[in-house]
């Protein structure tokens, strides 16, 4: 053991002297820079807001309310922009009816029925499907997928011909390129977000809830429906309406398989046309108000989105909050 | 803060005579004050958690905090080194010295007070990093970067803390891979190679096996005569094993607010508190009548 | 089989009879139909991408610094310059955004506690990873682009619309590893004098490095696929441009999306060739991302 050999810590009675230091300057400028990396977002999405209404207001001017007619016309100067509005509600609305129903089944299938083992390869196979870029997608869907649609959408239209509420969603006019398989696409596009949220919320459903279930006696459905999809409902909904925001914002894959015709029709075979595939395959011959039309209409996709945005976190985090008993 | 180059042998007051020619403790002769606590009470926001603490902790003793769950004895162990600043909410009142100085003034710099008095945990918890850089953590946070140097205090720190047989030959293994035993007196060689002055331990053994702890409380007798060290212990054995003084605390219940407190009961030798405990209350802790 | 009385019988353990089997069993077959449903698209976009673009691809058309136009045949030029411009593009935007978001997260966990900025900031990085990408790229027109004229555009302003992607991904991501951290460390460090930046830098990052790095990897996984940001910050180019701070750019999937609305058959084969090399490198980033996780869960242990 080595003798006594070290500083003298004893302070002079009453000095805080050497106790007291000021904060040293790297520590209060680690701070600050921490505080504007966080506060960035905010600014960035504040700036978004400004610059492209900015570039906008030319064509909120022009037209006034009649951005919301469905008059678009760049040759006749008229911008009014309801098929796209339409295109986007309709593309997202199919992509969710197919994509909803099926990442449910794979959240439930994930957390309830598989065994751990296998639970890992699945979540796997599911994050693959993300990591396809929108414009393979796109691509594929275009030059493979849009072809062989179209014989399936002819088929069925000739079927359907002159029944009453089938005729006019899948009669003609038929198009490979059209609103359904955009629709489709995105269901394929959105389902690994909505699976991986709806696993997310699915797997905090307390296990005492889901034992006590079974030791009534329920079979696995039965508690799925019983234990899991009251506790879960909420952050599912939640994870139903990011998916419809991702399904509202995609651009790439829609600009190419959508017909790129801005109709409003019934007709979901038919070519259409959506906000973030115009903007994206006209933007670059545009200019003046027609420029300014597509900006507007970004303006509009983002405020949309970030309502959507907005209220499903908002579902989401109320839902966990209620849970842990908050 | 520039890591000492030169060492200085000092104290800050000679031991008492008495102490000096017996060599044997003399129980009621205290050395130099470290610590000095008057009517110290500790709020969690509006909560009073620990209320009108006052006692003074001597150099080189080991003085023990001994009491039942919830009693506030490891809040004010963590009230010496300001750890309880890191809690949100968490305020002191009364005085706190450490050697004179007032520890809770405005200007004292938490990090510069915790380089002096420094802390074990319950759970050890070496960091993610080698068994070297565990233990050249601190002297390197303090601006010494000579590898001569980090070696010779690492080596020093180990052996202090009666590690080194055991781990020399795999210094860059990760400190994650140590028995509990082990990482437990990692923690300690890493308090140590800093050279506090003063060590503050909560509950050190309590994860640990017999063994382990027996090697623990061996090292505390081994530094004690460089060191003050305060140790907070739910083992009564423990406590007359190795401690000087003990400080006895308990709980006051508010039926009203439904709400816990902890206060000192009564703080003397070791000796006295076991032997001829002076408050009732004390008397039936230790004679296990009651937590 | 044994008369059946009123009540059932002590011991009864078949299962729940008639309707109630057959319903869940029926759940349960569309749960696994569910996950069929998603591996058939998947498996069919894999096969046609590698068989159609297996035959296109070859050093020469990798490292071709021309790309070749539309009407061209196949054989001439290759898509060089558009790999380099992703790499390039991509590479500046994670520089950008990894360590601001990184420091963002820090901000979040590790100094913002339960004050209202920093759950607002937290809750706006969550919706801002919904922002389509876009409005990313109108936002980066609108505020840098427009300002230079012509010579706005270039791997700069692509880089910039891709980082504004990227961030709250990082941001989010970096939180989830930062929270990770047991807290034990941190007072650890403390105890030894350390300064909050200190225990940062020094133990709380070095403990979470694996989990960030792996979570940036996916974003820039994610960066590197995107076109929308590109079409009004890059202009697209066809010949290499090393500069990434001036001038025209191009990049992979800009390459692919000009490529596959034409109706020639050069074009559509090259576009092919790209789309393989993209999800090459789009799946090798998510391979390496669960490697470095897979790892670093080892060493935490």
């Amino acid at each position: 053991m080595s003798a006594v050999t070290r500083v003298d810590p004893a302070v002079p009675a009453g000095s805080t002297r050497a106790l007291s230091a000021r904060r040293p300057l790297g520590d209060r400028s680690f701070q600050i820079l921490t505080l504007a990396a966080g506060l960035l977002v905010l600014v960035i999405l504040v700036l978004i807001a400004i610059t492209t209404s900015q570039q906008a207001t030319s064509w909120f001017s022009a037209e006034g309310l009649k951005i919301f007619t469905n008059n678009w016309n760049p040759g006749a100067n008229q911008f009014g922009g309801l098929a796209f509005i339409y295109g986007t509600a309709i593309t997202a609305a199919i992509a969710l009816i197919m994509a909803v129903p099926v990442s449910i089944g794979v959240a439930l299938l994930l957390t309830e029925v598989v065994p751990p083992r296998w639970a890992r390869p699945i979540v796997y196979v599911v994050d693959l499907l993300a990591v396809v870029p929108s414009v393979v997608w796109g691509l594929w869907g275009i030059l493979v997928f849009a072809p062989w649609l179209q014989h399936i959408y002819t088929s069925i239209a000739s079927g359907v011909g002159g029944v009453p509420v089938l005729g006019p969603l899948f009669g003609q006019p038929v198009d490979g390129a059209s609103f359904f398989t955009a629709g489709i696409i995105l269901a394929f596009m959105i389902t690994p977000i909505v699976t991986s949220l709806s696993r997310e919320v699915i797997a905090t459903v307390p296990a005492i809830d889901k034992e006590g279930a079974y030791a009534l006696g329920a079979t696995r459905w039965e508690m799925i429906t019983g234990a899991v999809w009251p506790h879960s409902q909420g952050g599912v909904v939640g994870a139903v309406l990011l998916g419809l925001g991702r399904a509202m914002g995609e651009t790439i894959a829609v600009a190419l398989v959508i017909g790129s015709s801005p109709e409003i029709t019934s007709h979901l075979f038919a070519p259409g046309y959506n906000m973030p595939a115009v903007i994206a395959n006209q933007f670059g011959e545009s200019s003046g108000v027609f420029r300014a039309g597509l900006m507007g209409l970004g303006v509009l996709l983002f405020v949309f989105t970030i309502i959507i945005n907005v209220v499903a976190r908002g579902v989401v985090q109320r839902n966990a909050r209620r849970k842990r008993g908050a | 803060m520039e890591y000492p180059e030169q060492e200085v042998v000092t104290t800050s007051l000679p031991k008492p005579a008495a102490l000096q020619q017996s060599g044997a403790p003399a129980p009621d002769v205290a050395g130099a004050t470290v610590f000095d606590t008057r009517n110290v009470s500790i709020y969690y926001g509006s909560f009073r958690a620990v209320t009108d603490v006052s006692l003074t902790i001597y150099e080189n003793d080991i003085t023990a905090f001994i009491g039942p769950s919830g009693c506030g004895k490891t809040t004010v162990l963590r009230t010496l080194n300001r750890m309880n600043d890191l809690v949100e909410g968490a305020r002191v009142e009364g005085d706190v010295e450490y050697r004179g100085a007032a520890l809770y003034a405005p200007g004292v710099s938490p990090t510069a007070v915790r380089r002096r008095i420094g802390m074990v945990f319950q759970k050890p918890n070496p960091f993610p990093k080698s068994i070297y850089d565990n233990v050249a953590y601190g002297p390197r946070i303090n601006g010494e970067h000579k590898k001569g140097r980090l070696d010779e205090i690492v080596e020093r720190s180990l052996r202090q803390a009666a590690l080194w047989d055991e781990v020399k030959n795999r210094l860059n293994k990760s400190g994650l891979g140590l028995s509990g035993g082990q990482a437990q007196r990692l923690c300690i060689a890493r308090t140590l190679a800093v050279q506090p002055d003063v060590v503050l331990m909560d509950e050190p053994c309590s994860a640990l096996d017999p063994i382990a702890t027996g090697k623990i409380e061996d090292l505390m007798r081994e530094i004690k005569s460089e060191y003050t060290i305060v140790i907070v212990t739910h083992n009564m054995q423990q406590a007359t094993r190795v401690s000087d003084r003990t400080a006895f605390y308990s709980v006051l219940r508010d039926e009203q607010n439904d709400t816990r407190t902890g206060v000192l009961v009564e703080y003397g030798t070791t000796q006295q508190i076991f032997e001829d405990p002076a408050d009732p209350r004390t008397q039936a802790y230790v004679t296990g009548r009651v937590g | 089989m044994a008369a059946v009385t009123a009540e059932p019988q002590k011991g009864e353990l078949r299962e729940p009879a008639g309707w109630r089997r057959t319903k869940n069993r029926i759940a349960t077959a569309l749960m696994v139909l569910s996950f069929v449903v998603v591996i058939i698209p998947l498996g069919f976009v894999l096969y046609t991408v590698i068989a159609k673009g297996a035959s296109v691809v070859g050093w020469s058309f990798w490292t071709s610094g021309t790309i070749p136009s539309i009407v061209a045949p196949l054989g001439e030029g290759g898509i060089g310059a558009a790999i380099v411009g992703t790499v390039e593009i991509v590479a500046l935007a994670s520089v950008i955004a990894v360590p601001l978001g990184v420091l963002g997260a820090v901000y979040i966990n590790e100094y913002g506690g339960n004050r209202i900025l920093a759950r607002i900031v937290r809750f706006m990085a969550d919706v801002m990873t919904g922002v389509p990408s876009i409005v990313m790229g109108l936002f980066i027109f609108s505020i840098w682009v427009v300002h230079f004229g012509t010579n706005g555009f270039s791997g700069l302003a692509g880089a910039f619309a891709l980082a504004c992607l990227m961030l709250p991904i990082v941001i989010r991501s970096s939180e989830e590893m930062l929270k990770l951290v047991p807290n034990s460390l941190r007072e650890g460090s403390y105890a030894l004098g350390a300064t909050k930046a200190r225990v940062t830098m020094t133990v709380v990052l070095p403990a979470a490095i694996g989990g960030i790095v792996s979570g940036a990897l996916l974003a820039v996984a994610r960066a590197a696929g995107e076109t929308a940001p590109l079409l009004f910050t890059i202009l697209g180019a066809q010949s290499l441009n090393w500069n990434v701070f001036h001038g025209a750019n191009t990049a992979l999937p800009f390459l692919i999306f000009s490529n596959a609305s034409q109706p020639y058959v050069g074009a559509e084969a090259r576009g092919w060739g790209a789309a393989l090399t993209l999800i090459a490198i789009c799946f090798i980033l998510m391979i390496v991302a669960r490697l470095v996780t897979a790892r670093f869960a080892r060493y935490a242990r």
